[in-house]
């Protein structure tokens, strides 16, 4: 409890201290929202001074972090100028878009590691590892984006899986299961690609750690004691490479956050990525710290998990 | 002994590509911003040895690309007329290295005949001259914002492990503060920060900056650990004794125990680096028209038909595969070179 408690205090500070820094480097951003405004000889000054006026925009660093803390704690996060509307509700649907996505993607490329990396450990330097290894070699040198890009020229040539957004025309029209079946086929091909890119590390390091497992003195007694290799596998030599695989899972949520960014993007998943680079492009500032401090939350949530998880899997921790 | 030699080949390949890519004026045949507009989107230009004739030319040579009557929107050859290649063709002014004005280039045919060995784009450049002229700015956005990268996180690393206390806890607070941001949303707030638009010149100093800032945390935290470790070997204690300065014992003592992780970071980043200017161009943040990078070279198959149609469009994007791979094999012999010297 004291464990989690601390861990949840420092978590706490770090995340105070990236509002604090993302508010000081984005407010210190030439340009604002009205510069477009201000171009357009039919707006006169004095309007666009009122707006911003009405905006707040005219305070000064701190009274303005003040005001943001207030509507951040009714869970506004001030307001987006180019929707009207607060940030907050803004922010919602997209986040769980994006928490569903990089949830499925996770679990799709946890469940191929697991296996595939025990597999190849245990048969190391059989074919199945021999063409795991390539298999790792060869993703790691693509470029997430041509990965991307390839599995939607795919999509667009065969026509087998819709190419990009989340829902068809129709969605409103279908009936529940069909709407069920409408998702899961607009989820099939950014969760593919997700995976596809975050599988190679991982596969290395579950094979990695069962490697070094398999080589120690109590896999060899218990193989000499005839237990069962799939039993000495799975109940004794797994639980004993978690340790390093909770700390990947842990560093892996925010390649799979950046990789998100990028799926989200090319194929149009309306996601938190379309919605930074719409608030950039215009210079929707309190968006794009709306992005910022949810893509954090959601990293220092998946650590601190991993944390836990790590606290009450490995007993050593717990004495310390 | 076998491996050693893969080693050097590759190390060699990709100095080599890296020399071509800085002499781009010198090995394309246009320059980056040549129109050909009544050949948008062209592919690529076949070399043939043999006419339609059936008579061998020792000399090779490529036919011109004509509209085909029957598709509307796509090229067949146009076998009138072939134009011979012309090896040391003169072409369009550049300078070498940015210093001294030529007009020679490696290949070219003579006009009207036109030479794209990777087809052209909706303006009809060429898409092969695109991406050497690209490669210069992806590639030296790479290499420059990782110096940029490890300079700080060298100078941060031995400051906060050398002096230790108050310091050393504000320094990698500081690094955790930018390590639990993911990697690219750090960059897009960073980038959201600047400016959209930057005169040429200036955004891609910009695109470095940003890149190179970010990153210094990681770095920072591996070369902390070595000159922890190192300030307390008998050496340092003992040149400390006859007294010799903090800078001394930093430069001559510690700074190059951590040249090993330096120069392994460096293949490590560099790569990354490079698919971040990509990203950031691809994305409409980076290199904008008409300068080409890797990633505004990419940013077309943004449009559903030219993702559809064209396939030449994604040769940039492939022919990073092979630089990936090789700078990814040169992180891994460093890394086994490295890892049984004790630090």
């Amino acid at each position: 409890m004291k464990f989690l408690g601390r861990r949840l205090l420092h978590s706490g500070v770090i995340l105070l201290a990236i509002s604090f820094f993302a508010f000081l480097l984005l407010r210190s951003a030439p340009g604002d929202y009205f510069d477009a405004m201000r171009m357009n000889p039919r707006v006169s000054a004095e309007t666009v001074e009122n707006l911003r006026a009405q905006y707040g925009m005219n305070h000064s660093f701190l009274v303005r972090y003040a005001d943001w803390m207030g509507s951040l704690a009714k869970g506004d996060m001030g307001i987006s100028l180019a929707y009207g509307t607060p940030v907050g509700p803004l922010l919602w649907p997209r986040a769980r878009n994006t928490l569903m996505l990089t949830g499925s993607a996770m679990i799709l490329s946890w469940m191929l590691a697991v296996p595939l990396g025990v597999w190849s450990a245990a048969a190391k330097g059989g074919w199945l590892d021999r063409i795991c290894s390539l298999f790792t070699s060869t993703l790691l040198v693509i470029p997430d984006l041509l990965v991307f890009l390839l599995l939607l020229l795919m999509a667009v040539r065969t026509g087998w899986l819709p190419s990009g957004g989340m829902t068809s025309g129709n969605f409103a029209d279908l009936a529940v299961w069909q709407k069920a079946g409408d998702l899961a086929l607009h989820f099939a091909l950014p969760a593919l690609g997700l995976a596809i890119v975050s599988l190679p590390l991982l596969l290395r390091h579950v094979r990695s750690a069962m490697v070094e497992v398999l080589d120690s003195p109590f896999i060899r007694a218990a193989r000499g004691h005839g237990i069962p290799r799939s039993r000495i596998l799975w109940r004794f030599a797994l639980p004993a490479a978690s340790n390093p695989l909770i700390s990947l899972f842990g560093l892996s949520i925010a390649t799979m956050l950046s990789a998100s960014l990028i799926v989200e993007v090319i194929l149009s998943w309306p996601g938190l990525g379309p919605l930074i680079i719409q608030a950039i492009l215009s210079r929707d500032l309190n968006v794009v710290i709306g992005v910022v401090m949810l893509s954090s939350v959601f990293l220092i949530a998946g650590n601190l998990i991993a944390d836990v998880l790590l606290f009450v899997s490995d007993p050593r921790i717990r004495v310390e | 002994m076998n491996r050693r030699y893969t080693f050097w080949g590759v190390v060699i390949l990709l100095a080599a590509f890296h020399l071509v890519i800085l002499s781009a004026g010198f090995f394309s045949p246009y320059s980056y911003s040549e129109q050909h507009r009544d050949l948008p989107y062209a592919p690529p230009s076949r070399i043939h040895f043999i006419d339609s004739q059936g008579h061998f030319h020792v000399r090779p040579f490529v036919y011109g690309w004509k509209y085909d009557a029957h598709s509307p929107g796509s090229y067949v050859a146009d076998l009138a007329t072939p134009y011979p290649v012309h090896v040391f063709a003169f072409g369009s002014a550049y300078k070498i290295a940015g210093l001294i004005p030529s007009r020679i280039h490696l290949f070219g045919v003579d006009p009207p005949g036109s030479i794209f060995l990777m087809g052209t784009d909706g303006y009809g450049r060429d898409q092969f001259t695109r991406f050497l002229y690209g490669g210069q700015i992806s590639l030296a956005a790479g290499l420059i914002a990782a110096a940029l990268s490890l300079a700080l996180g060298l100078v941060v690393g031995s400051i906060a492990g050398f002096y230790g206390g108050w310091l050393d806890n504000a320094l990698m607070r500081g690094g955790d503060v930018f390590m639990a941001l993911p990697w690219l949303y750090l960059l897009f707030a960073v980038r959201a920060a600047l400016p959209l638009h930057v005169p040429q010149g200036q955004i891609f100093l910009l695109i470095v900056a940003v890149i190179g800032l970010i990153g210094w945390a990681r770095p920072a935290r591996l070369i902390r650990g070595v000159v922890l470790s190192a300030k307390e070997r008998n050496f340092v204690l003992a040149a400390r004794g006859f007294g010799a300065s903090d800078f001394h014992l930093l430069r001559r003592h510690i700074l190059p125990r951590t040249y090993n992780i330096v120069l392994t970071q460096m293949t490590l980043l560099i790569p990354q680096y490079i698919l971040a200017e990509v990203t950031l161009s691809f994305l409409g943040l980076g290199i904008g028209q008409p300068l080409p990078s890797w990633g505004s070279l990419l940013s077309a198959l943004q449009e559903y038909y030219v993702l559809a149609s064209y396939w030449w469009m994604y040769l940039p994007a492939i022919l990073l595969v092979p630089v990936f791979l090789a700078y990814s094999q040169i992180a891994n012999a460093l890394q086994e070179l490295f890892s049984p010297v004790a630090l």
